[in-house]
């Protein structure tokens, strides 16, 4: 692969809502103290009228949102997953998805790629707490352009939403033509394949192209690649499509492995085509401090270890 | 129900808090179980909010210039559910189907179900956050309409309601008005014993709003903090009732076992008695 370009998932989303705020006066911003790290300053610097940072208060932060909307409002509230939907699961239930409310929670930071800040900091569970609420639906883009093109589908999409999005700049996969092929409760083949798949979201969804790279150049071995952004509503006829083409799943997310992407797609296949399936995440474990790649490496995130967990699907289910 | 037309006599009011009460006893004893201590303690003042306070339409629900009330102690439904009934935003036959399966009278506010309710609640210390958003959404649009939360005293010790007294300051929201039924009582005992809240008027002061103390059973009181709530510039106002868990039936008052615990049928019919 060439080397990619290094996007900001938080610049694209920042200039999206800057964006979307000219077309729809009706979108509003919330932030919580961590508005310039977000981006969501650059719609706060247009429009200082509809943006309100409610300080070090997640609890508030959801439910002003949630306020905003009921007056009619399309509210965005954001700050680092560990705090929302981390510190305030309750008031997303009760007070956003319960009376179906259009409040989209875009939280940045997710998962292990946080990196130096440590376990506090490492959001590795959201994707569950998320994806078991009714009304609620969870979306995880995979880079830049795919965060700029989410986000303008969230804002267009009345009712609830969980968008999760990663610190580091990130390798870009979509060009723009791509990014218009994403839509809600559809994935996207990024390669096609016979012996495999890997379904991936976020960060991960680069390393399983990387990791079928691997996999074609060192095994001979042709493995699917396909972006599961939209978690909920879930893909599932792609999900039983590739079951049955290439039999063995592996999923890939930076997520425990209970709940998540990998959840979602089991319980899709155990109960309407059974199928051999590995999760690649984090193993029902906290991080830890240390540079992004350390810790990808130590927790088993890489496209070598997706790469490995091909192999492992297919060796232990043999045709 | 516009505000310019007919309002009712003081008298009348009491006659409507009477009939309120009744309402409240008989959905309750009807759907055995539910919440009567902190219905009873705050009848007069959500009577006095949609009978005399607030522009509203029993006809159009969702108006857009509507004053919202929020019920943020939202175990007090049966409350909410007797007052808007008698408007006419649903049949007062539902009343009879409280808690009940298939019913649009939850056990806690769902705004998806029954007309007039303006938000989901249940799970304390959200509602006044919510008001800021509807608040700062009148802002924004510039509409005149104000925004009503009603709080529960136990639900003081919710560190949520101080991120929102926060919010409300700072954003100056004086199209907010705050009300805490303080009837001292919560589900274990005595607010003062669980987690003492006092001084909660030097707190919400502290907050930098405009703090306004009436007996919660006074419609002359009621009525003028309201008024005066509405004449608050560039402050968000609480009112803070004094009350009492249970009011108008003599065994419930000051009882924390009424808290969420109802009598049976029989009882009722009596209390009722004695209440007419």
């Amino acid at each position: 692969m060439a080397k990619p370009t290094l996007l900001s998932m938080r610049d694209a989303y920042g200039e999206a809502l800057a964006r979307l705020g000219e077309e729809n006066e009706k979108i509003v911003v919330v932030g919580a103290d961590t508005t310039a790290s977000i981006k969501t300053s650059i719609f706060g610097a247009k429009f200082p009228e509809r943006f309100f940072n409610v300080g070090i208060a997640e609890q508030n932060l959801v439910s002003v949102a949630a306020g905003l909307a009921l007056a009619g409002k399309v509210a965005f509230a954001s700050t680092y997953a560990v705090f929302a939907p981390g510190k305030c699961v309750d008031q997303i239930r009760n007070a956003i998805a319960y009376p179906n409310l259009d409040v989209k929670i875009v939280a940045s930071h997710a998962g292990l790629s946080v990196g130096p800040d440590g376990a506090s900091h490492q959001e590795l569970e959201d994707i569950a707490t998320m994806r078991v609420i009714p009304n609620m639906r969870v979306v995880v883009p995979a880079d830049a352009p795919s965060t700029s093109k989410l986000t303008e589908i969230i804002a267009n999409h009345q009712g609830t939403f969980y968008m999760r999005i990663a610190r580091p700049n990130c390798p870009t996969i979509y060009d723009e033509g791509l990014a218009e092929s994403i839509r809600l409760g559809r994935s996207v083949e990024l390669s096609e394949g016979e012996d495999a798949t890997i379904f991936a979201c976020g960060l991960l969804v680069y390393e399983a192209l990387r990791a079928s790279q691997l996999l074609k150049s060192e095994h001979n071995l042709s493995v699917g690649v396909v972006d599961m952004s939209s978690i909920k509503p879930l893909d599932s006829d792609m999900v039983l499509k590739r079951a049955q083409k290439t039999g063995y799943i592996v999923t890939a997310e930076e997520h425990n492995i209970l709940g998540g992407l990998g959840g979602a797609i089991s319980e899709v296949l155990s109960e309407k085509r059974p199928t051999p399936i590995f999760r690649v995440g984090t193993q029902d474990t906290f991080g830890e401090s240390g540079e992004h790649q350390e810790l990808m490496e130590k927790y088993g995130l890489t496209a070598r270890n997706i790469a490995n967990a091909v192999l492992n699907v297919r060796t232990s289910h043999p045709a | 129900m516009a505000i310019s037309e007919t309002k009712p006599s003081i008298e009348e009011l009491k006659e409507i808090s009477r009939n309120t009460r009744k309402l409240i006893l008989e959905s309750l004893a009807e759907a055995k179980s539910g919440h009567p201590g902190g219905s009873l303690s705050a009848v007069e003042l959500v009577v006095a909010l949609y009978y005399s306070v607030m522009n509203h339409d029993p006809k159009n629900p969702s108006w857009p210039d509507r004053d919202r009330f929020i019920l943020s102690k939202g175990h007090a439904a049966p409350l909410l559910y007797a007052v808007l009934a008698q408007l006419g935003y649903f049949p007062i036959e539902q009343l009879k189907t409280l808690r009940k399966i298939n019913s649009m009278l939850q056990g806690h506010p769902d705004s998806r179900k029954t007309p007039g309710v303006e938000m989901c609640a249940g799970s304390e210390g959200i509602g006044l956050s919510v008001g800021v958003g509807e608040a700062l959404a009148a802002k924004i649009d510039r509409k005149n309409y104000r925004v009503y939360v009603m709080m529960g005293d136990g639900e003081m010790q919710e560190g949520q309601i101080w991120e929102a007294a926060m919010c409300a300051s700072k954003y100056r929201l004086d199209n907010l008005t705050g009300i805490v039924d303080r009837n001292g009582i919560q589900q274990d005992g005595l607010t003062e014993q669980i987690m003492p809240i006092e001084p909660l008027s030097s707190k919400w002061k502290a907050f930098n709003w405009n703090v306004i103390e009436v007996d919660g059973y006074d419609f002359e009181q009621i009525l003028s903090a309201f008024a005066r709530s509405k004449e608050s510039r560039n402050r968000p106002t609480v009112i803070i009732a004094h009350t009492t868990k249970g009011k108008g039936v003599e065994f419930m008052e000051w009882s924390p076992e009424y808290h969420g615990k109802v009598p049976d049928k029989k009882t009722v019919e009596t209390i009722i008695k004695d209440l007419e």
